[in-house]
């Protein structure tokens, strides 16, 4: 039975190659706010109060380009939708805890954390502490997050925009679904979900980001009932 | 009014990052929903991963002989048999700077 401080580490461990990815996307994001044209502290305000990556810059992007609030909101919502899935499955493992730390921890489950740390709760169901492991994969990344958007903010126009650091946002994802990449099953669901997602890319409100996981999922229950 | 539209949006994502782990009884899903959840990563990763290597910032497909092609081929080989994410990331970043700026 590994202690809290122990389970901890192994999820700021987890993380952190992920780094290498969110602290330029982070720079990036900071970086295209004011770019836009938007005060600092709102730019800054988006990390602590929405905190997720993709959805801040579609949000500028959007109000930036005279869209309406709502249509705004909406998008990042219908972005954030995903998190409904990621929920769903983290539930299991932290059935236990009480309502109010629910409640704390939901804030912290970001999309690396939430793959890292599921990665970890399906090897090791029967820990007693499993949720150090979320406070430590999301903490680490909350805490990247904060720096990289505020540094974003600050140097803004010095991080050339040929360097294209926002293709490091696919390799990250890229790094955490390889491995499964040699189960027939997860490939099907895969490539379902990257076919559906590049199909319906022009739908409203970002809506393939949702849409085409929810085909994938249909299609793994599919799979499913063939296997049997 | 542009920080109430933030706050707005933060909540309703905070909403959809807590209502399944907080308010909803996980024994209301049926083993066979369970069984399906297993495949979220594979179901929804993707839905980032392609867009972001076949869809360029002005919304429209790239070219078949585009960087990010070659840079995406090269993480997948590293990162299968590596099995390692700075690996991964690095290959495919760097694999992408050489053909974008020495090419």
């Amino acid at each position: 039975m590994l202690s809290k401080k122990q389970i901890f580490s192994k999820g700021i461990l987890a993380v952190a190659p992920h780094m290498f990815s969110v602290i330029p996307f982070g720079i990036v994001c900071g970086a295209i706010g004011i770019e836009l044209g938007f005060s600092p502290v709102l730019v800054y305000a988006m990390s602590i109060i929405i905190f997720g990556g993709a959805s801040q810059i579609v949000f500028l992007q959007l109000l930036s380009g005279g869209a309406s609030a709502l249509i705004a909101v909406t998008s990042v919502g219908v972005i954030n939708s995903r998190h409904l899935l990621y929920g769903a499955v983290l539930s299991e493992y932290l059935e236990k805890l009480s309502f109010v730390k629910k409640l704390l921890i939901s804030y912290l489950v970001v999309d690396q954390g939430f793959a890292e740390s599921n990665k970890f709760f399906q090897k090791n169901k029967n820990e007693t502490h499993l949720h150090y492991h979320l406070l430590g994969s999301g903490g680490t990344l909350w805490v990247c997050w904060q720096i990289s958007t505020l540094a974003g903010i600050i140097l803004g126009s010095f991080v050339p925009e040929e360097l294209g650091l926002k293709f490091a946002v696919p390799l990250t994802f890229i790094a955490i679904v390889v491995q499964d990449i040699k189960k027939l099953d997860h490939i099907i669901v895969m490539i379902t979900c990257g076919l559906s997602s590049l199909l319906f890319f022009d739908a409203p409100f970002k809506s393939y980001i949702i849409i085409s996981p929810i085909i994938a999922l249909f299609v793994a229950a599919l799979v499913l009932r063939l296997k049997k | 009014m542009t920080l109430f539209t933030i706050i707005i949006a933060g909540i309703i994502t905070y909403f959809m990052r807590m209502t399944m782990v907080a308010l909803v009884n996980r024994d209301l899903l049926g083993e066979r929903v369970k069984a399906v959840l297993a495949y979220v990563p594979s179901a929804v990763f993707p839905a980032i991963i392609f867009p972001g290597i076949f869809i360029n910032d002005y919304g429209t497909f790239i070219e078949m002989n585009d960087p990010k092609i070659f840079g995406a081929i090269v993480a997948i080989l590293v990162g299968y048999f590596s099995r390692n994410v700075i690996a991964t990331i690095l290959s495919g970043l760097f694999s992408y700077w050489i053909l974008i700026f020495l090419m």
